[in-house]
Parts: structure tokens; C-alpha cells; sequence
């Protein structure tokens, strides 16, 4: 065998998986597809500026008192000093709705507050639900479903709150349309909310940097470039990968981190046996400004913003819904120095189809057009900033596809995860985002917790 | 190995996996997870980093034995005796 394990993917949960297995000496391989590390939480570069892509901030972020926070766990597991993620804390984020605004920070309570000022005949209700989550085993590897919406219902009987709770955790991670699991919910409430938000000094790529280091340290390989075009079996068991270069690596084992449905077509199975793929994606336009953004009116870290009462969340016929979306300010964190530039980031919820179908040469002038058409809806909505723009760059569906290789461009994974991470073939597992866990953190934990359970032992 | 230099080799092991404990103070007769805060996580790396460092497996059935300091050091000491200690 060339390899214990060989890694399809150097996002973060394929390096997080990485770095335990070469730890524990065991031989491994990451392969990457394209010429940089970080999958759908990446970086790049353009008319030299430093972009990130997927990261707008990092939730977990519990006090590092706190040793069963999953931000402490992972750190201990990787042996990496928290420090060395250089994480900043937000300033302040909101949740703006029609006649509603619900502002939250690091400090709990003030959300609490806050619920308690909008909606004093729900914060009871509001904190029995908070209870009912803490009960929750979030990291068991299985679980029934049961629906967000529903239990939601039963603790608050005011329907825009339940929109106003839904509307930041589904943006931040929900996979499905519409509703989201219960228990993914409570995931990701927990993470936003009661542990809360920073962001890394200098973005994702000091992170991903420090763990490819890490990895590569402890003699782990890693290969970029080298996308793979088939996993090999035999009967039951996978024997390796074939590349798309032709060259066959050998392996004890297969760890996935591609997606499930885009595992699963590298394994060649028919398409009745495949995985559905998700749906949810998204356009993200920043733009870059010759002042801090604050100085304009723009003084939260994050807004998750609703246009009307009900917050729909789902794949759009229009090529672009901007009924709902995200507005980021990177510079709205705690940073020691104010950044290089003002950055204003907006995210809005994206049909697949269209964006991936355009012909080449229709698609730039199409982004074009969408472009100024978000530009002047979120002046509009929010403050004009026009003016003060130096540059911007837009991405699509069709660019996270291009990159990452998920079916439809999607972000979130597919609607129903694999918890356990088994596949068909015996010694194949998944991890990342169609494993279940999402996130930054999430994602890391979710590399190592495929690894400790099937490829240490 | 001598019980106390494996006791010693389990405390270092102890101070990689969590090294905000205090362990200055543990009681060898309790057991660990009631003393500090070791998830199941931290489990595996204590028998994860005795396989490294000292090439002996534990299997997964004997993990019951390392509940405690005591236990512990009683169930490596056959494993570990002809073991020269760290430097």
C-alpha cells in the first residue's frame, strides 16, 4: 500500500484529518484538486488584494476556559495553541426584519436582553427553548431528525420571531430549504449565540497555513493539482484513488471530504445508489473602499437582513433573491491594526442552474448586471457608498463549482448528512460538510472526529 | 519502568492533552474524570500517545482500566517493565 489513508480534499476538515493521522504516524496523502488549499473556505488573491472566500467570521468562540467548547477540543486534539488562530472578536451583529432589529454580540445576555426588550411576551418562552437546546447530545453520530420550525413553534407563539431566529442560522449553515433539523439548529444557535463570533487576524489564510504546517511537520503529503478521477474498489472495499493524470495510489483507507453525491460519482456508483446533492447557494459581491466602512454608517460586523415578514430560505427562480441576505464588514471586528481597506461584503441566496448554464460569454456580462443591480438595492436599504469604491469581485455558483468541485456550487452540503460518515465501500468514509458538522470549527471537528473513530484504531 | 516513572510518563502524557489542567494535585485512587476534564476525545489520545511513544497496544476492551492513576500505572506495569524511563 502507498498510503494508510489517502485525504480527497485539503479544505479545513481534510487537513483537521490530516494532521491526526500523520501525528500518529500513520502514512497519509491529501489530495487537492486545485492549486491552493481550503476548499470552500479559501483565499485568493486579486489586483493585490487578499480575498477569503466562504470565511466571514468564525463562531465557537467560547473562552478558551471553556474545555468542552468545541473550539478548545479542536485545538487540543491538533495540538495547536489557540493563540495561533489569532482570533479577534465581533464588534456587534443584528438581525434586521420589518419594524424588528435584534442586535447580539459575545456576551450572551445581551441577546437575551434584547429578545427581552422586542418581544417581552416571548422571552419566557425564549428561555425555556434555550433549555431545551442545552439538552441536546449536538455531536452524537446518530440521531432521529425532527424539524427547527416545529419545536421552535411550540416554546414562541410569535411567528416573526421564530423568522428572526431561523433567518441567521439558516443563512449561517442550513443545507435545507425552508426548515432546518432540530438538532442542527441547535448546533449552530449554539455557536453563533452562546459561544458567539471573531475572525482571524489576516482571514482564513494564516489558518489554513498553520495547519498545513502542522501537517507537513508531522510528514504528512500533500498533493495539489492533483484531482482525483476515480476511487478504485473491489468488491466492498475501496483499494485506493486513481488520479486524473492517470497515476493509482494505493490505500488502506479513503477519507472523502468532496461530498457525498461527489464521492460517491468517483466511486462510480449508478445513480439510483447516489446521494442527493444540495441546492443552497449563493452570489457574494465585495466591495472594496477607500475608508472604513464605519465611517459611512456601516458599523455592525455582520447584518442578516429580511425584507418582509416571513424569511424564505431556498433556492430562488430568480437568479439572484434579494429579499434576504447577509451584510459583512471584516473591518467590524477587534482588530489590533485597522485593515488595509474597507471592505463591505454582501451574500445573497443564488440559483444554481442559472448561474452554472450561461454560456461563457454571457456570464461576465451577467455578473455585470448583477452587480450594479445589488449595488443600488443595498444602498438603498442600507447607506450610499458608492463613491467611495476602489474595486470589487463578485462570485457565483458557478465560481464555487469551478473551485471546489460541489455539485450545483452549493455551500451547505446535501439536506441529509451521513452522520456516521460510512459509505458503501468498508474503509471509505466522508467528512466535511455532507458529514454533518459545519462551520469552521465544525468542519475541523468533523475530520477528526471520522478519524478517531475509524482510522486510529 | 518502576511504578513511579510510569506514573510520571502518564502525567506528561496528561499535560500534552490538556495542558490548562492543574495535575500538581491528582489522587491516583479517583479516577481521572472526576478530577479534570477529559472527554472521551482525550481518551483516546492517552492510549493514542502510549502507542506512539512506548509501542504498546491497549485494546479497546481494556480501556475500562485507565480510569484512574492507580489502574493505570497496575495495568501498564507488565507492559512497560522492561522499558527504559524517558530521559
Amino acid at each position: 500500500m502507498d498510503y494508510d489513508t489517502i485525504i480527497i480534499g485539503a479544505g479545513l476538515s481534510g487537513l483537521a484529518a490530516g494532521i491526526r493521522l500523520a501525528y500518529y504516524e500513520k502514512k497519509v496523502c491529501i489530495l487537492e484538486r486545485h492549486t491552493t488549499i481550503g476548499g470552500l473556505n479559501s483565499f485568493y488573491r486579486l489586483r493585490n488584494r487578499n480575498y477569503d472566500v466562504g470565511l466571514h467570521a468564525m463562531t465557537n468562540f467560547a473562552a478558551p476556559t471553556v474545555r468542552s467548547a468545541p473550539l478548545n477540543r479542536l485545538c487540543r486534539q491538533l495540538r495547536i495553541r489557540r493563540e495561533e488562530f489569532e482570533l479577534v472578536p465581533q464588534v456587534e451583529s443584528a438581525t434586521d426584519f420589518p419594524g424588528h432589529r435584534l442586535r447580539w454580540n459575545n456576551d450572551y445576555h445581551f441577546f437575551e436582553q434584547q429578545i427581552a426588550d422586542e418581544f417581552p411576551r416571548q422571552i419566557d418562552g425564549f428561555s425555556r427553548f434555550v433549555s431545551r437546546m442545552k439538552e441536546q447530545d449536538s455531536f452524537a453520530l446518530t440521531r432521529d431528525s425532527s424539524s427547527a420550525r416545529t419545536v421552535l413553534a411550540e416554546y414562541l407563539s410569535e411567528p416573526v420571531l421564530v423568522e428572526m431566529l431561523l433567518c441567521p442560522v439558516m443563512f449561517y449553515g442550513s443545507a435545507s430549504a425552508r426548515d432546518m433539523d432540530f438538532n442542527q439548529f441547535c448546533i449552530m444557535f449554539q455557536s453563533l449565540f452562546l459561544e458567539g463570533m471573531a475572525r482571524p487576524e489576516g482571514g482564513v489564510k494564516p489558518i489554513l497555513k498553520t495547519l498545513v504546517r502542522k501537517f507537513k511537520s508531522h510528514g504528512g503529503e500533500l498533493k495539489l493539482r492533483a484531482g482525483v478521477r476515480r476511487i478504485l474498489n473491489e468488491g466492498n472495499r475501496t483499494t485506493g484513488v486513481e488520479l486524473d493524470n492517470g497515476d493509482v495510489l494505493s490505500a488502506e483507507s479513503v477519507l472523502s471530504s468532496a461530498g457525498a453525491a461527489e464521492t460517491f460519482a468517483l466511486c462510480g456508483f449508478p445513480k439510483k445508489q447516489s446521494h442527493l446533492s444540495g441546492e443552497i447557494s449563493f452570489v457574494e459581491l465585495i466591495f472594496i473602499l477607500d475608508c472604513e466602512p464605519g465611517e459611512l454608517g456601516f458599523d455592525k460586523s455582520i447584518i442578516f437582513f429580511n425584507r418582509q415578514d416571513d424569511f424564505v430560505y431556498d433556492v430562488p427562480e430568480t437568479p439572484i433573491d434579494r429579499r434576504s441576505g447577509i451584510l459583512c464588514v471584516p473591518n467590524n471586528f477587534h482588530h489590533a491594526q485597522p485593515l488595509e481597506d474597507g471592505r463591505i461584503r454582501i451574500t445573497f441566496l443564488a440559483n444554481p442552474e442559472y448561474w452554472l448554464n450561461l454560456p461563457e460569454e454571457e456570464y461576465v456580462a451577467a455578473k455585470e448586471k448583477w452587480q450594479n443591480e445589488i449595488l443600488q438595492s443595498v444602498q438603498q436599504q442600507f447607506q450610499p457608498f458608492e463613491e467611495h469604491i476602489v474595486d470589487r469581485d463578485m462570485f457565483t455558483p458557478r465560481t464555487i463549482k469551478k473551485f471546489t468541485g460541489h455539485f450545483n456550487g452549493c455551500v451547505y452540503g446535501s439536506p441529509e448528512k451521513i452522520l456516521d460518515g460510512k459509505t458503501p465501500l468498508k474503509n471509505l468514509y466522508l467528512c466535511g460538510t455532507d458529514q454533518g458538522f459545519l462551520g469552521i470549527v465544525g468542519a475541523m471537528l468533523s475530520g477528526i472526529s471520522m478519524t478517531n473513530a475509524y482510522l486510529l484504531k | 519502568m518502576n511504578p513511579d516513572q510510569i506514573r510520571q510518563v502518564i502525567l506528561d502524557i496528561l499535560e500534552k492533552i490538556a495542558p490548562d489542567e492543574d495535575l500538581t494535585e491528582i489522587e491516583d485512587e479517583i479516577p481521572f474524570r472526576e478530577q479534570i476534564e477529559l472527554d472521551s476525545m482525550d481518551f483516546l489520545d492517552i492510549v493514542m500517545e502510549l502507542r506512539k511513544q512506548y509501542r504498546i497496544e491497549i485494546p479497546e476492551d481494556d480501556y475500562g482500566q485507565l480510569a484512574s492513576m492507580q489502574s493505570t500505572v497496575a495495568y501498564l506495569e507488565p507492559l512497560l517493565k522492561d522499558v527504559e524511563a524517558p530521559a
